[in-house]
């Protein structure tokens, strides 16, 4: 198995690794079982614009890259843009991942729009959007 | 400055000048087929015998015992298959063995279940050894095999095997053990060691790839394998491999000649050990002292073993580990879930396996990277924050 350039310089170089302190919202996805746990920070200013963007991870290589990748994707952009960052996206920005890690970007997408779910239920915006949940635990 | 440290002889090792050099004449003058009755067949056959004369003195067997095979995995296939279709005659189709065995063995055991078998997996404890009691209980006279490593790839702890012999015996069962990660770290005497049959591999111990053997005690009876020719004794068939053959014969004589060198390695690793456990949140994995010379094996609580792997693959250290995201699988170590680590632990496991040429500067490297990358992993874990947050509280 062998990472593209792109995904090692991610890696060892993360964009955006820390937390924000009273974030407008935050969205931690998968578990410690399956070995990935990801939890990203917004902050979003009164034009719903995303002005930073922060995340933890715990997990692999491709885990951590496919983190610091989509919040790179996002900054800057309004919540409805971050909606529609799918995973391919982040795949593609990153010069593509191995089969077996592609789950990892899905993990990024989720933890972005678990992260505006949550900023939609403190300003009281229903949630009209669905989050695939795909490393939820039974 | 960057180093160079291999730290993952248990996945392979480099091939030794002195196997080269042992190889080097067969592939360039002995090229010949040994079951050719001209001149260059007969020199090959010469060549053949000697080999298998000489590893036979190395394990204090006799040399009729001795199968070349083309790896450790065939060699784990053949012995149980082998050995449960024979038995399976007799009305025996009950197998026993360890939950902590070599894909080589496990998959065959599945394997065999699915043809009509019933295999039970013996537990192990917190360190990696076999339940003897839960072993005697799994026994019985319907019992065809019980295979159980002699020692285990991934926490390197050494299993009880002489018991196992004796618990298998009793019942009348056959006993094969996996000893592909024991030879050349134990010495083993085929005279005293009652197994029935042993396997082994060549590159775990400087030898290439591509070569194998099974130890099979006169007077037991296992079904082939693979058909062919009548070589080996009619027992294994395909033209011999002879220079590969060569080369694990002077592999396993410098292994024997070296045991008592393991002393130095296994101090080395203690130290490593106790380098790396002075990290909090890490454990030892396996059994402390009933351990391979020179397997390190430590858990990393609140990170991902890939991650660590790679920085150190940046630091030029070749390491292994036990997390799912080093595999296909998505399910860690199976070694680590039966000995009752929980899946997110197993995660964060490290296994480092030196050899006499680590030095103890390596060993120095290996812990201030270890030590650094950990941290720096840790500073961006989810979890760890968590770790953080509680014991600020405290």
């Amino acid at each position: 198995m062998k990472y593209s350039e792109k995904v090692m310089d991610h890696f060892t170089n993360p964009r955006n690794v820390g937390e924000i302190e009273n974030a407008d919202g935050v969205g931690v996805v998968g578990n410690a079982k399956c070995g990935d746990i990801m939890k990203m920070y917004l902050k979003i200013d009164d034009n719903g614009v995303i002005t930073d963007c922060k995340f933890k991870t715990f997990g692999c290589g491709a885990a951590i890259a496919t983190s610091s990748m989509a919040t790179e994707l996002v900054k800057g952009h309004t919540v409805e843009e971050a909606l529609k960052l799918t995973n391919k996206a982040v795949v593609e920005a990153l010069d593509g991942l191995p089969p077996v890690k592609v789950h990892c970007s899905v993990l990024a997408e989720e933890a972005i729009k678990t992260a505006v779910a949550d900023y939609y239920n403190k300003i009281g915006k229903p949630v009209d959007f669905e989050i695939e949940k795909s490393h939820e635990e039974e | 400055m960057k180093r160079f440290v291999y730290a993952d002889n248990a996945a392979t090792t480099p091939v030794s000048r002195e196997v080269i050099e042992a190889m080097t004449p067969i592939f360039e003058t002995s090229w010949g087929n040994p079951s050719s009755l001209h001149e260059k067949g007969r020199e090959a056959k010469d060549i053949l015998d000697d080999a298998r004369e000489r590893i036979a003195k190395v394990f204090n067997c006799d040399s009729s015992e001795i199968y070349f095979t083309s790896c450790g995995t065939e060699s784990d296939n053949w012995a149980i298959r082998g050995a449960a279709m024979r038995m399976k005659a007799k009305g025996k189709t009950h197998i026993v063995t360890s939950a902590i065995e070599h894909h080589a063995v496990l998959h065959t055991c599945k394997a065999l279940e699915k043809e009509g078998f019933t295999v039970d997996y013996v537990g192990v404890d917190a360190d990696g050894i076999v339940n003897l009691d839960e072993l005697r209980s799994l026994v019985t006279e319907k019992t065809a095999l019980v295979t159980v490593m002699y020692a285990n790839n991934e926490v390197g702890t050494i299993e009880p095997i002489e018991e196992i012999v004796e618990i298998a015996h009793a019942k009348g069962a056959l006993m094969f053990t996996d000893a592909v990660q024991a030879v050349g770290n134990v010495d083993i005497d085929l005279s005293k060691l009652k197994v029935d049959m042993l396997s082994l591999s060549g590159h775990k111990i400087h030898a290439p790839k591509g070569i194998g053997m099974l130890y099979i005690r006169k007077g037991v009876v296992i079904n082939n394998l693979i058909e062919g020719g009548g070589q080996e004794r009619r027992k294994r068939a395909g033209t011999e491999n002879l220079p590969y053959i060569v080369g694990l014969c002077r592999a396993l004589e410098i292994a024997k000649e070296n045991l008592p060198e393991l002393d130095e390695v296994a101090k080395k690793r203690d130290r490593l050990i106790e380098g790396l456990t002075k990290i909090p949140y890490s454990k030892l994995n396996g059994h402390r002292t009933l351990r391979l010379a020179g397997n390190a094996n430590v858990g990393f609580e609140f990170i991902e073993g890939e991650s660590l792997l790679l920085w150190l693959d940046i630091a030029g250290i070749c390491a292994s580990t036990g997390s799912a995201c080093s595999t296909a699988s998505l399910e860690p170590s199976h070694v680590l879930i039966a000995m009752g680590v929980p899946h997110e632990k197993a995660h964060g496991s490290l296994r480092l396996t030196i050899s006499r040429e680590t030095t103890d500067e390596d060993i120095d490297y290996i812990i201030e990277n270890v030590t650094s990358v950990v941290e720096k992993l840790r500073n961006m874990s989810p979890l760890w924050e968590d770790v953080v947050k509680r014991e600020q509280t405290v």
